[in-house]
């Protein structure tokens, strides 16, 4: 009330044109008024009312959008709107002269005709848009653009008033799971086996790169794990732990996938790098084989069928590649829009699985009669919400495929390719970055990224999970198994190597194993 | 019979292009109500489109609520008086804003030599009395160029949750939409301030055109 009082006030003191009416009139200015007061009033009269005039014309052309009718109408408000800032300014000094004129010798401060509100006010009072200086008014109009991306002026901003509802009382963001350190709330089942919870060995893996959509370790059937740290491929032989540099490319590239070729082929080892090529490396010899080209970006995904190699690239382009030819690109598969991070031919052959950027995962059928898919996917499943960089088949149910999304997915999902049904669903929280499907249990291990970056085992089909291994302290980026089924290793973006030994088989279980597996063996060579 | 056919193909009426903008706004906000947490998961039902699965919303009350929004801006983006629409998710208790998302829409020409005899010959049927009443704009983009372009935009706005600082506390959204000064504000409506936020980081995502309509999305962030 107070304040409306004093604006009011306020606005009474700052119309200059009308009588003065507070306070007792100051002696000077009796003498005075009818000689100099008259004129200041007049001078003061002719700008106010040229101010008008070139406000309404200003707010006028305003009103056109477009960005030069509004800048045209601030030039002719530039020469007016001076004259209102400073003749208040100019009018105590065009006034005190005249009592020094015509008052007597001193100077007496009269504090009941001093108003020290509007004193402080004009002092403090920014010049409004208008009324300031067109620099200020300019500055004004890039402040607003700079904070609403437009000038607010020539717009209105409209919202519906029947709000959509608010969300339900204690309602917790989902998403807290993703970002919080706390173990995820799923049961653990107890097992009767026993899981070791720390790793069996660490390896260093300097310059190992931290990125989601390569794949960069993998487990040959010759136990020799391959593993690629920046522009070098290293050889880790797990049964005797000696360790060989099998290639380094040149700075400005880097190893992007590697892949043994299947059991019983030889030992052979396909690598993408990030050019585009991919070496083909025959590790007995430590001798590189060939070079293949056709890829338009950098080679993320590698998988083997035989003699068909298929490899993923960043353009999303899949090529099936025959490496006995000398024209190898045999076909072109381009089911993807983005980077092709997960690629995975199904353990009997008839199906590839590829999962890429764009959120696809795309199941592609084998052409009868040659060891490649055919031109157009089988199935184009969408139901990831982010990048499938997680494949696995299952190794006793050909048909079924398990597939884990990134950060904005975070689940698993499992797959019947034969007729494209969604199986199962599982939220793990967090980022999947790897599965593997254990060949000794009916289990299944996925690797995480953030908050825990842990491996999860899970029992298949309950899902319930096992157990959970940490340990790593960034994300897990990408998991490989020994060629007996027993380990699995985890490739972490905290540059180590993790061995787990999670599937390890009871002694009692293993001989019986053996005996099953002796006597086909037996029975061929009867037949034979 | 056939060139017409060939043309109805390749073209894109005015009315299609707001429908298709209207559209990708629909999933968008629903994609984001759904990936940033802001109504709990159940509620919501998965719909493919676009070649994707998008999570929509199953509330009646938020169905309502976004459909009369955008039908009412289709309104607008048909006499091109929109100039952006701004979701604006902020928290509940602090009424603070938290997060903005901004589509930004553009007008373009579409197809200009296609369009200009067609546009004489409404011209001289039906007075003057707007820009946009009288012309039937057309683009000559595909359909199925546009939607692979939307569904990039989804995708993008879907990936978003890996860098987005969580939302943690209730929290409510609202649409604003940003006109020319000369649009009559209907019934239900009001005009709002502006929202800002305070320190806040942006993010420019991909943009899709229609030929007609240039949406670019912008996602504004509190910077922790």
């Amino acid at each position: 009330m107070a304040g409306y009082s004093f604006m009011n006030d306020l606005s009474n003191v700052v119309r200059m044109d009308e009588p003065i009416t507070r306070g007792p009139m100051p002696r000077w200015q009796k003498k005075c008024m009818d000689s100099s007061s008259a004129s200041v009033n007049m001078s003061l009269n002719a700008s106010r009312n040229k101010m008008n005039a070139s406000l309404n014309v200003s707010s006028g052309q305003s009103k056109t959008p477009s960005k030069g009718g509004s800048s045209r109408s601030k030039t002719p408000s530039r020469t007016p709107s001076k004259t209102p800032t400073k003749s208040p300014r100019s009018n105590p000094s065009s006034k005190s002269p005249t009592p020094g004129k015509s008052g007597g010798d001193r100077f007496i401060p009269n504090r009941s005709a001093t108003d020290f509100d509007l004193g402080s006010f004009k002092l403090k009072q920014r010049p409004s848009g208008e009324g300031g200086s067109p620099t200020q008014a300019e500055k004004e109009r890039v402040m607003s653009e700079n904070l609403h991306g437009r000038d607010i002026n020539n717009q209105r901003i409209l919202s519906y008033q029947n709000k959509a509802p608010l969300p339900p009382e204690g309602y917790q963001n989902h998403l807290k799971a993703v970002y919080t350190q706390s173990k995820t709330p799923a049961s653990v089942k107890g097992s009767t086996r026993y899981i070791p919870q720390a790793p069996d060995r660490i390896l260093d893996a300097p310059e190992i790169c931290d990125d989601y959509y390569l794949n960069l370790i993998d487990w040959g059937h010759n136990n020799i794990l391959a593993v690629a740290l920046g522009t070098s491929v290293y050889l880790w032989n797990a049964a005797t732990g000696n360790i060989d540099q099998l290639l380094e490319l040149e700075s400005n590239d880097y190893v992007s996938s590697l892949s043994w070729i299947q059991a019983g082929e030889g030992e052979h080892l396909a690598v993408g790098t990030s050019l585009g090529t991919i070496q083909l490396w025959d590790t007995q010899a430590m001798k590189r084989e060939r070079i293949m080209t056709g890829h338009g970006g950098r080679v993320g995904s590698l998988s083997w069928n035989s003699y068909i190699l298929s490899s993923g690239s960043r353009t999303g382009q899949i090529i099936h590649s025959d490496v006995r030819m000398r024209e190898h690109n045999v076909l072109t598969l381009s089911g993807h829009t983005q980077e092709v991070c997960g690629l995975k031919w199904s353990p009997d052959g008839r199906y590839l699985a590829s999962g890429g950027n764009d959120n696809l995962l795309n199941i592609w059928p084998l052409d009868p009669g040659t060891m490649h898919t055919r031109a157009q996917p089988l199935h184009s499943l969408s139901a990831h919400q982010a990048a499938v960089k997680a494949v696995a088949w299952c190794p006793w149910q050909p048909h079924v495929l398990a597939s884990g999304g990134g950060t904005a997915d975070r689940c698993i999902r499992f797959w019947n390719c034969n007729t494209g049904t969604l199986l199962n669903t599982v939220d793990t929280k967090s980022q999947v970055c790897a599965i593997l499907w254990s060949a000794h249990y009916k289990e299944l291990i996925s690797g995480h990224g953030y908050a825990n970056n842990q491996l999860i085992i899970w029992k298949y089909p309950s899902m319930a999970k096992v157990t959970e291994l940490t340990g790593h302290s960034s994300r897990v980026l990408h998991m490989a198994m020994s060629p007996d089924g027993t380990t699995v290793i985890s490739a972490g973006a905290d540059e180590t190597l993790r061995l787990w030994k999670c599937f390890a088989v009871d002694p009692a279980k293993k001989k019986s194993a053996k005996e099953v597996k002796a006597e086909p063996s037996l029975l061929k060579t009867r037949i034979r | 019979m056939t060139e017409t056919q060939l043309k109805a193909k390749n073209s894109i009426t005015l009315k299609g292009s707001a429908e298709l903008v209207m559209e990708y706004l629909n999933y968008g906000i629903n994609s984001i109500l759904f990936q940033r947490g802001v109504y709990p998961p159940e509620t919501f039902k998965s719909v493919e489109n676009f070649g994707l699965s998008i999570f929509v919303s199953t509330d009646e009350k938020i169905i309502s609520f976004v459909e009369t929004v955008l039908s009412q801006m289709k309104d607008w983006l048909l006499e091109e008086k929109v100039q952006k629409i701004s979701m604006v998710i902020t928290n509940i208790t602090t009424k603070e804003a938290l997060e903005r998302w901004d589509f930004n829409v553009k007008y373009e020409a579409g197809s200009a030599g296609n369009t200009s005899d067609l546009q004489e010959l409404k011209d001289t049927k039906v007075p003057k009395n707007g820009k946009t009443n009288g012309a039937p704009k057309s683009g000559n983009k595909e359909l199925k160029v546009i939607q692979n372009e939307i569904r990039d935009v989804l995708r993008q706005i879907c990936s978003t949750v890996s860098f987005l600082p969580l939302l943690d506390c209730l929290c409510a959204f609202d649409i604003h939409i940003y006109t020319s000064k000369d649009c009559e504000v209907p019934d239900q409506w009001n005009e709002t301030a502006p929202c800002i936020i305070a320190n806040s980081q942006e993010l420019q995502l991909r943009t899709f055109s229609t030929s007609l309509h240039h949406m670019s999305t912008v996602v504004s962030y509190k910077a922790e």
